[in-house]
């Protein structure tokens, strides 16, 4: 982690860009004074490149594009700790979570949790359920781990934890064009 | 009560337990489940993490239907929950994304719907001692961490049933089941959620500090009230074990099975043989300690009892013996046991001179004059005679009126 920042003014780009993150998290990080507890409490700080604090910080400064590259926003497990405990209301899960999509716009997700993502809507956009042994198993092939958790599969069918095919519901098409209809007009915010 | 039920997708997979045991939980407790017709998924972490509209729109096709139910909507799934709160704030706060989730739709919503959480309809809508009047197996001596985790509490505006970080809710449902609900630091801590499946270099030392402080704090089991919990802390616990190199051997209950279990309920109603980490025997144990501790109590009522007995037997005999032989022995006896009583007469007599003094003179005047007059010395004197023979405490209080209005008079002089 590199420490020493160069500052210079943030650019029209830059501007533009955290308002739109700031606005689809519905909170604004320069109410955020540095008092660090979001850090003190956020139980995945300990594996961050950028701590809570310090993502907010890099915000602060317009340096939204080395907000997105840090690692910490995949480390966030969405415990919304920091949120709750936020003295000046900065919904930082919310932020989090709005630095992740337009990250994985940028093509910039990390690739395990993008994988995860992926597997688990593709159940639910074809099935309108997620189905447990299908993600599992999606997930693992393509991120090239085929024996991940492999000890655990056999057990869990044996304790019927498994279902051998998806559930499906009736209105899978609704579901389908619910998937399509909300990329359409996601796109165009 | 009934309610529009939303299992979610664990409940009969990785969560088929909890499927089970609410099911069970509503029987024992007399609500209706009804599950929601043709629900699809909420989405889950997944979904916000990748789409906010799309994230917000799949829970709110199953708030569409449940509206029209007009029944408040329940599901177990912590996750679901916290998806489905989520919708309905924004339904019901933000009218430019409520537009725009109908556009989805292609349907209106009037955001009249309302998801209520297991642990709300437990605690506050049912009530603990609603459920203690229906336990026949306590889990007495049960050591129980209640673990909430992070989405049945925050985010607090679209929670808000219990305390974010100090809850309630489940200790008062398993102290309600005889259990004791010990105190520990990581009860709304994060398991590490999905992040156990994707990043387990993060997710294992989070699930591992929850597994950790529960064992120090004294708990000999967790229980949760979260399909993606348990699934981390019971799978996934051997593993924990191995790679951190230490013993945990704590079972993981949902609350719903310990309430349907303790109600009666057999252990393979509720799937208890379906969990990873044994979960069986420690049931046993508790049912051990808990008979004996019951036998224990009893042991001593019993043996109160006898002692009273036989005390209640030596002053009979006392008394009968002192009718006969001597009567000062008699007046000791009998006037031992009343020192209790003379107390309460002395106390009587200090906070309400007033009310003791009428039922003591039956002349209103008189009893005025004693009320007004009553020192230490005469409330001694009254008290001891009250607690003996109450025509000897009448007549001495007449005496003090007469005295003291002579006392008066004699002034007058």
């Amino acid at each position: 982690m590199d420490l020493a920042i160069k500052l210079s003014p943030a650019t029209e780009d830059q501007k533009k860009l955290l308002a739109k993150v700031e606005k689809e998290a519905g909170t604004s990080v320069n109410l955020c004074y540095q008092c660090g507890k979001c850090t003190a409490g956020c139980p995945a700080a300990f594996a961050m490149d950028y701590p809570p604090r310090q993502v907010i910080r890099l915000l602060q400064l317009g340096l939204i594009e080395r907000a997105l590259q840090a690692e910490s926003i995949w480390i966030c497990a969405s415990c919304e700790t920091c949120s709750a405990r936020c003295p000046r209301g900065v919904d930082i899960a919310s932020l989090m979570d709005a630095m992740r999509r337009q990250a994985l716009q940028q093509g910039k997700a990390d690739k395990r949790v993008a994988a995860f993502n992926k597997a688990f809507l593709f159940n639910i956009r074809n099935f309108g359920r997620a189905y447990e042994a299908g993600l599992l198993l999606q997930y693992n092939l393509t991120t090239g781990q085929p024996f991940k958790d492999m000890e655990l599969g056999l057990p869990m069918m044996m304790r019927g934890k498994v279902g051998i095919l998806p559930e499906t519901i009736k209105a899978r098409n609704e579901v389908k064009k619910i998937f399509e209809r909300a990329e359409k007009l996601g796109g165009a915010e | 009560m009934k309610f529009a039920y939303y299992p979610g997708c664990s409940a009969d997979g990785s969560g088929i337990e909890y499927g089970m045991s609410m099911e069970r939980t509503a029987k024992i407790l007399g609500f209706e489940l009804q599950e929601l017709e043709d629900w699809n998924c909420c989405g889950a972490t997944s979904g916000h993490n990748t789409d906010k509209l799309l994230s917000l729109a799949l829970p709110a096709r199953n708030l569409a239907i449940a509206e029209k139910t007009g029944m408040s909507m329940m599901t177990p799934c912590a996750a679901c929950y916290s998806r489905h709160r989520h919708a309905e704030h924004a339904i019901q706060h933000d009218p430019e994304m409520k537009k725009k989730i109908e556009q989805v739709l292609e349907m209106e919503l009037q955001g009249t719907s309302e998801t209520v959480s297991i642990l709300d309809i437990l605690a506050n809508k049912i009530g603990a001692d609603a459920i203690a009047a229906k336990v026949t197996n306590p889990l007495t001596t049960m050591k129980a961490a209640c673990y909430y985790g992070c989405l049945l509490v925050r985010p607090v505006e679209h929670t808000g049933f219990d305390d974010a970080e100090d809850p309630q809710s489940m200790d008062k449902v398993m102290k309600a089941l005889g259990a004791d609900a010990i105190e520990w630091s990581h009860k709304t801590e994060c398991c590490g959620a999905a992040m156990v499946t994707s990043r387990p270099d993060v997710g294992n030392p989070m699930l591992y500090r929850v597994l950790k402080d529960a064992k120090e704090s004294g708990a000999e089991c967790i229980v949760t009230a979260c399909p993606l919990c348990m699934l981390n802390l019971d799978m996934r616990q051997t593993g924990i074990e191995k790679r951190f190199k230490e013993k945990f051997n704590m079972p993981i209950y949902y609350v719903t099975e310990l309430l349907a279990l303790a109600c009666g309920d057999d252990p393979k109603m509720v799937g208890i043989e379906k969990h990873f980490v044994e979960a069986g025997k420690y049931l046993q144990t508790v049912k051990i300690r808990a008979a004996e501790a019951k036998a224990a109590a009893e042991k001593a009522a019993a043996e109160a009892a006898a002692k009273a007995k036989e005390k209640a037997e030596a002053v009979a005999r006392a008394k009968a013996a002192g009718k006969t032989a001597d009567k000062p022995k008699e007046e000791a006896a009998a006037a031992e046991p009343d020192q209790k009583k003379i107390e309460a007469f002395k106390t009587a007599l200090t906070k309400n001179p007033d009310k003791m003094a009428a039922k003591l003179v039956d002349d209103p005047a008189r009893a005025e004059i004693l009320a007004t007059t009553l020192d230490e010395k005469r409330i001694a004197k009254l008290a001891q005679l009250m607690a003996s023979d109450m025509e000897k405490a009448k007549k001495a209080a007449d005496a003090f009126v007469t005295a003291e209005l002579k006392k008066q008079g004699d002034c007058q002089d």
